[in-house]
């Protein structure tokens, strides 16, 4: 790759990750790499159980289930998110290290207002920033991310808002820490088409202005093509192929790969990435 | 909500208008009781003993004399408290445990449910009837015994529900952010299950009320010459033929109390 190692920010090597549910071990994700770059766009594609969730779990430190070993090193700041203690692992999350979800529906607290919510992380993360300054930060975001009247969608209940809006609010949310890392498990899955293409356009507008790296998970490779820079393709725990998107879509070597490609509806497939 | 969102709401609930004016009645009653009385609630008078309904006495009066009405105000005031603190503290306490063990799972849970089921498997009255004969009789042992027998009805509920919440994807979006366990259990689950908290509560209130009625009829709640609604029936038993107002009055506020309570919880968990 032709990054230096400053621009560098997370390094995934060797992740392997098994389940010891049943009586056979199962491996849900083995040798997989990641090297994310500063203000990049990398897309995990791969059909469901390929382990392209689990791998973003891992990196978000949300895999600590008993029954289940996992080995290799995710190099974060110096830090190795796989080992290192909760405590530290929970200073990372939702300030560095951000992630939405698939399910913007049952995704916020139904019982919390909306600002309250995305003000969380920084009140758990920044108690030194005033009430005041939370607020205009939090309605702040609510703009960025596209919502007109943030200082109504302030003070509103999740069950007032529809299932795009509640979207961009867990965006709000995952982003307001300034986060270097966002993680998108497939968050446009749960959404219809003309919200989706709002939704990614909403993701690139904020990786140029914000300059966060964001992991896109997705199993809509359209998607990943307008979205990412770099692409990784899964298939039953592996990764078989990964490179630029553009020459990925280009040539794909994989078989798996050219099955994903062709799968793709027919539509204008014009490359709109910069 | 705005104010006429609040009247067509209570006008689609009866129960919550009916449980409110019965409380507010039961209530009132009490609030006159602490400042003014028709008779002094423990003043004798021997000419005028077990008296049926009069304008004078509009209880009656009972063997002593005393006006049943005037001993009923402050009897109810004293079952209120003692059902208000057994709640109080059985709900507390059950509250703790059960969003602490729900929310963590694994040994803890296992051993401190153990001993929560042991707990339940008394007769509240029975457990209630122990520590009374423990620690001696009086209303502060009576409330203390009580509130623990009723801690672990509370502690079953709030862990099924801090079970049902905490697989929630709020939850685990929350965890996400790097919210700590004890955040997590108090600010993002508990608000999530204050409606089932608040009616189990009213439905705790009310077996709390017949409970110390109860208990006081055994005669371990508070002792003569004070009144709680309880002791009042237990004495009047013996006249329940000759006078029966006696015995009838005291019982009715019980029934209308723990109405009201049971209006009011059903109103509640309907509430939209």
């Amino acid at each position: 790759m032709e990054m230096s190692s400053n621009d560098i920010i997370l390094d995934v090597t060797d992740l392997h990750i098994e389940f010891h549910d049943h009586d056979k071990p199962e491996v849900a994700v083995e040798d997989f790499d990641l090297m994310l770059g500063r203000g990049e766009i990398v897309g995990i594609v791969g059909e469901s159980g390929s382990g392209k969730s689990m791998s973003a779990l891992a990196i978000a430190g949300l895999l600590n289930r008993k029954s289940l070993t996992k080995s290799g090193r995710i190099m974060f700041d110096g830090t190795d998110l796989l080992t290192c203690d909760r405590k530290s692992l929970r200073s990372y999350q939702g300030d560095e290290i951000s992630i939405i979800f698939q399910e913007p529906m049952t995704s916020l607290n139904p019982v919390k207002r909306i600002g309250w919510q995305v003000e969380e992380p920084l009140f758990i993360h920044h108690q030194e920033i005033p009430k005041e300054e939370r607020k205009k930060r939090a309605i702040g975001m609510l703009k960025a991310v596209g919502l007109d009247k943030a200082e109504d969608v302030y003070n509103m209940y999740p069950h007032e808002l529809s299932g795009g809006m509640r979207q961009r609010v867990m965006i709000a949310a995952a982003m307001i820490g300034d986060p270097k890392i966002l993680i998108a498990d497939e968050p446009t899955t749960a959404l219809d088409v003309t919200v989706q293409a709002q939704i990614v356009e909403l993701l690139k507008k904020l990786n140029k202005e914000m300059h966060t790296s964001i992991i896109f998970i997705s199993h809509d490779l359209s998607l990943v093509n307008q979205l990412c820079q770099r692409v990784i393709v899964m298939q039953q725990g592996n990764i078989v192929e990964s490179g630029r998107t553009s020459e990925v879509f280009a040539n794909p070597r994989d078989p798996y790969t050219k099955k994903l490609i062709a799968a793709i509806p027919k539509i204008d497939l014009s490359d709109d990435r910069d | 909500m705005n104010k006429s969102q609040f009247k067509r709401n209570l006008r689609d609930n009866p129960y919550l208008l009916a449980g409110m004016i019965i409380i507010g009645l039961v209530l009132l009653m009490i609030i006159v009781g602490l400042f003014w009385t028709p008779y002094d609630t423990t003043a004798m008078n021997a000419s005028e003993k077990l008296q049926g309904i009069s304008l004078r006495h509009i209880m009656g009066t009972d063997n002593m004399g005393r006006d049943v009405f005037s001993r009923v105000m402050y009897g109810s005031r004293i079952t209120l408290l003692i059902a208000i603190g057994t709640v109080f503290i059985g709900a507390g306490l059950g509250t703790i445990i059960g969003a602490v063990t729900g929310y963590f799972g694994g040994m803890l849970d296992e051993v401190v449910m153990r001993v929560v089921d042991a707990l339940f498997a008394f007769p509240s009255i029975l457990l209630a009837l122990v520590i009374v004969s423990v620690f001696g009789t009086g209303w502060i042992q009576l409330l203390i015994s009580l509130g623990i027998a009723f801690m672990p009805s509370f502690a079953r509920i709030v862990r099924g529900e801090v079970l049902r919440c905490k697989n929630m994807d709020y939850v685990e979006n929350a965890r996400l952010q790097g919210v700590s366990n004890l955040r997590m259990i108090f600010v993002h689950i508990l608000p999530n299950i204050k409606g089932v908290l608040a009616s189990s509560i009213l439905i705790g209130f009310n077996n709390a009320v017949l409970a110390e009625a109860g208990l006081s009829y055994l005669g371990v709640g508070s002792q003569p010459p004070y009144a709680s609604l309880g002791k009042m029936l237990s004495d009047a038993q013996q006249y329940m033929f000759t006078t029966p107002s006696y015995v009838l009055c005291p019982g009715i506020v019980i029934v209308l109390m723990v109405l009201g309570f049971a209006f009011l919880g059903e109103g509640i968990s309907r509430w939209k």
